[in-house]
């Protein structure tokens, strides 16, 4: 019975995550169409809003290619093995108080080895595709990955202190009150670094040099094509939502409301906190389209620089001054 | 349920660990320990060993592999001089697996006498009420930070000093350009680029 439960729990998540996935690549067109005074898709269905649909029926009719010499099982179960820890850390991401597929203690810890095991299906799919660029997109993520990882767990070191919890319900409890109460307030320099680690952790621009279209033409996935590209694809963005949805929890209070503690907050008492949690979402969803509109991709030296000489001597930095925070019990945070 | 869970990964990890050492492409053999570390992690989920688990996922899986990985990808290995001399080791590689296997058996103390079983018993009873009350993340910060936090700064003390050696050996001066962020930074578009006023030219 309860296996029941957990399934339709795991469907629950995994349909809207899937269609918000759909229509974040429509939304991503048509936002930077209009930052570049373009109008984007707009032919398929009334104002192109079957655009993904029509993706997505094209990516399915698409014959799948396996290169010569490639290693067939390691190529096709490459795309699995990076959409597979995207979706299983939804599984302890709380959408509204007690709307949480698996409440487990050690929650904060999931989360970081759920991504951090993302990069082996692009390692597995360079190395499996027999191509030089392929190969070469592989070795260029396996090392960004681990590099921002470092300065992306030490933020998430950061949250843990000030919430004094690994379970997730329990940092966004931490941060009730108001809009101040949350932890970007207190945690600046890690929020802002765990979002930035967080777009090179996902492979987006200006951090996508596992795809260099310029330089390496596609990188890990040149060699894929029809259902298996679409898989890479939904991966990342998938990826995306995740991390927009661990920002927000970890640092902008989750499903909490942000006119909690103001003379608003009686007036929209009645909105359920998962609509706030979605608004919030697609406030950092906007960030990572805005960052892809505006800047040019990193260099390799330049990403390597930022992420080892700039942010983890910030983080660890901020975690010592975090502590000395949490030594004097500064209000408001930390009474 | 737990049983039929703990047979299942036990399996796959016994599979995954005896194709580490039989497989001929060492990229199999590394991706064959993943899974191993991974199936092994799940086991220790099963002794409520939530946070061992998890770490050993996030270091092992999710870092160190990756290193390994990454290395092993790049080597050219000829597989045929490996083999060469698999039968003249094969006897002194049975000695030292030999030596080993007793010194974790007598470490584990798998085989003591039945009538002293207080020991075991002791810390599986401790650790079932423990573990219901607090969380092992818990339970495991406090005894490192209080009861063991002398081995524990002394083995953080001997990593670092293990990572500085690493550095500073493969740290050689090289002559090589090096750009710094700070001048490319600051550059002004005077410094480089001259605008020419050139007047346009007449179509013929």
């Amino acid at each position: 019975m309860e296996i029941i439960y957990i399934l339709l729990g795991i469907i629950l998540i995994v349909v809207p995550l899937m269609l918000s996935v759909a229509y974040l690549t429509y939304a991503e067109r048509k936002i930077i169409g209009y930052m570049q005074v373009r109008i984007g898709p707009n032919r398929v269905g009334p104002r192109g809003w079957l655009q993904p649909i029509a993706d997505a029926v094209k990516l399915m009719f698409k014959e799948i290619i396996i290169p010569t010499n490639a290693n067939t099982f390691l190529f096709i179960i490459a795309p699995i093995l990076v959409i597979a820890p995207a979706l299983a850390a939804w599984a302890v991401i709380p959408f509204m108080s007690g709307w949480v597929l698996a409440d487990i203690n050690a929650g904060l810890l999931y989360i970081l080895a759920m991504t951090s095991i993302g990069v082996y299906g692009i390692i597995i799919a360079g190395w499996a595709s027999n191509s030089k660029y392929a190969f070469l997109g592989a070795l260029r993520s396996a090392a960004q990955i681990v590099s921002y990882e470092i300065a992306m767990g030490f933020a998430l070191v950061g949250v843990l202190m000030a919430a004094g919890s690994l379970n997730l319900s329990q940092i966004i409890q931490a941060q009730n009150g108001s809009i101040f109460h949350w932890f970007w307030l207190p945690l600046l320099p890690l929020f802002v670094i765990y979002f930035i680690s967080g777009v090179a952790e996902t492979n987006r621009s200006p951090f996508d040099l596992a795809e260099g279209e310029s330089e390496i033409v596609a990188g890990f996935h040149v060699e894929y094509s029809g259902m298996l590209f679409a898989i890479f694809f939904l991966a990342e963005y998938a990826n995306m939502i995740l991390i927009a949805a661990l920002t927000s929890t970890l640092f902008w209070g989750g499903w909490l409301s942000p006119f909690q503690g103001t003379f608003l907050e009686s007036t929209f008492a009645w909105v359920p906190g998962l609509f706030w949690f979605i608004i919030k979402i697609a406030l950092f969803l906007l960030f990572f389209l805005w960052f892809r509109a505006t800047f040019p991709r990193y260099r390799y030296d330049q990403l390597m620089r930022l992420g080892w000489k700039v942010f983890i001597p910030i983080t660890l930095v901020w975690i010592v001054v975090l502590s000395v925070f949490i030594l004097v019990k500064l209000p408001p945070w930390f009474v | 349920m737990e049983k039929l869970t703990f047979y299942f990964f036990a399996l796959i990890l016994i599979f995954a660990a005896s194709r580490v050492i039989t497989v001929k492409n060492p990229v199999h053999a590394a991706l064959f320990l993943v899974l191993a570390f991974f199936s092994s992690a799940v086991i220790w989920l099963l002794l409520r060993a939530e946070f061992l688990a998890l770490a050993l996922i996030l270091v092992y899986v999710g870092a160190v592999m990756v290193l390994f990985l990454f290395v092993v990808m790049m080597l050219d290995i000829n597989l045929t001089t490996l083999r060469e001399g698999f039968v003249r080791y094969f006897p002194i590689a049975t000695l030292v697996g030999i030596i080993i296997l007793v010194e974790m058996v007598l470490v584990v103390k798998v085989w003591k006498n039945p009538a002293d079983t207080t020991m075991s018993t002791i810390t599986a009873a401790t650790v079932e009420t423990t573990v219901v009350e607090q969380s092992n993340t818990q339970i495991l910060g406090k005894a490192l930070y209080t009861d063991y936090v002398y081995p524990f700064e002394i083995a953080a003390v001997i990593l670092l000093v293990a990572m500085i050696a690493a550095i500073a050996l493969t740290m050689r001066p090289r002559r090589q350009k090096y750009q710094k962020p700070e001048h490319q930074v600051s550059i002004r578009r005077e410094e480089r680029v001259r605008l020419v006023n050139m007047p346009a030219e007449s179509k013929d």
